[in-house]
């Protein structure tokens, strides 16, 4: 089973405590009246889904109920780092930095078991 | 005349087998506590911990810390009214959910291995100590465990869940000795 850190909780906890949440960092536009169907589609229903580093939201469900936010290869399906809700987004040098970890098989913030 | 009597949702729901025992828990005031919670002290008579799956307390009363902002009160010796604070109090939230819960000891030397059955955290004495509590999942229904000695736990589920609940720890109890 996939051991998460829960930043809240300070431990590694397994999966089934945790829900994912979707995609982390979406700014909710400040005056949806003004949007095109388009744009607004575009902002409720598309998503990046790329193959790799995903920045995701979870949520500690069966646990300490909080969200949390995690960058998660899903190629290895390894968490890479995770975070807590409202600290801002990894830049793209940090998240370069996190794969070189992996890739030399040292670990950090969150575990894959 | 009518009589009516209280309906628990645990009544009889005792398992003996092979090291593990199921015993349901009394009746308990429980609260809720969400917030910046400060002063509860005195309504509880112990302090609050200040840690996640940290509890305090004694015998038949204990506060558990579930997440950043909220704590879990459950205490059967005072009644619900005693434990909850006055209408002045602004910086926390504090909800009787006395009727919402219901739990069972389970104990025995096979107790850690009966919760195994459908708990995935790691409940090993190292891992779990006497004091330690958390929410999490067994099998499909949420509960909350609170360690009260090295051989037993105290389970408790939201009282829907109880039949459940109840079935998966008697599936526990019984496949712990095998
Ligand atoms: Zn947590």
């Amino acid at each position: 089973m996939l051991l998460i850190h829960c930043p809240y909780c300070k431990s590694d906890l397994p999966e089934l405590e945790f829900a994912n949440a979707g995609e982390a960092h979406l700014v909710r536009p400040a005056d949806m009246s003004d949007m095109s169907d388009a744009d607004f589609a575009d902002y409720f229903f598309v998503r990046d889904n790329p193959k790799g580093v995903n920045l995701e939201r979870w949520r500690h469900a069966h646990g300490c109920g909080r969200f949390f936010n995690a960058v998660r290869d899903t190629v290895s399906d390894k968490f890479l780092k995770v975070y807590p809700a409202g600290e801002p987004r990894p830049s793209d040098a940090e998240v370069k930095a996190l794969l070189e970890a992996q890739a030399e098989g040292r670990k950090d913030g969150g575990s894959g078991a | 005349m009518a009589k009516t009597a209280r309906a628990l949702p645990n009544e009889g729901q005792d398992f003996a087998a092979t090291g593990v025992t199921i015993t349901p828990c009394q009746p308990a005031t429980r609260v809720s506590l969400r917030g910046k919670v400060a002063n509860y002290a005195r309504i509880a008579g112990f302090k609050l911990p200040g840690e996640i799956n940290e509890t305090t307390g004694d015998k038949g009363c204990h506060a558990l810390m579930l997440g950043p902002d909220e704590w879990l009160v459950i205490n059967t010796k005072k009644t619900d009214a005693d434990l909850m604070p006055g209408p002045n109090v602004k910086a926390y939230t504090a909800t009787d959910i006395s009727h919402r819960n219901t739990g069972w000891t389970v104990s025995g030397p096979l107790a850690e291995t009966a919760l195994a059955v459908g708990c995935p955290r790691d409940l090993r004495l190292e891992a779990f100590p006497v004091g330690a509590c958390a929410r999490t999942i067994f099998g499909k229904a949420e509960v909350v465990l609170l360690r009260t000695s090295k051989t037993s736990f105290r389970v408790e589920c939201w009282r829907s869940f109880a039949p459940y609940t109840f079935g998966l720890l008697k599936e526990g109890a019984r496949d712990a000795a095998l």
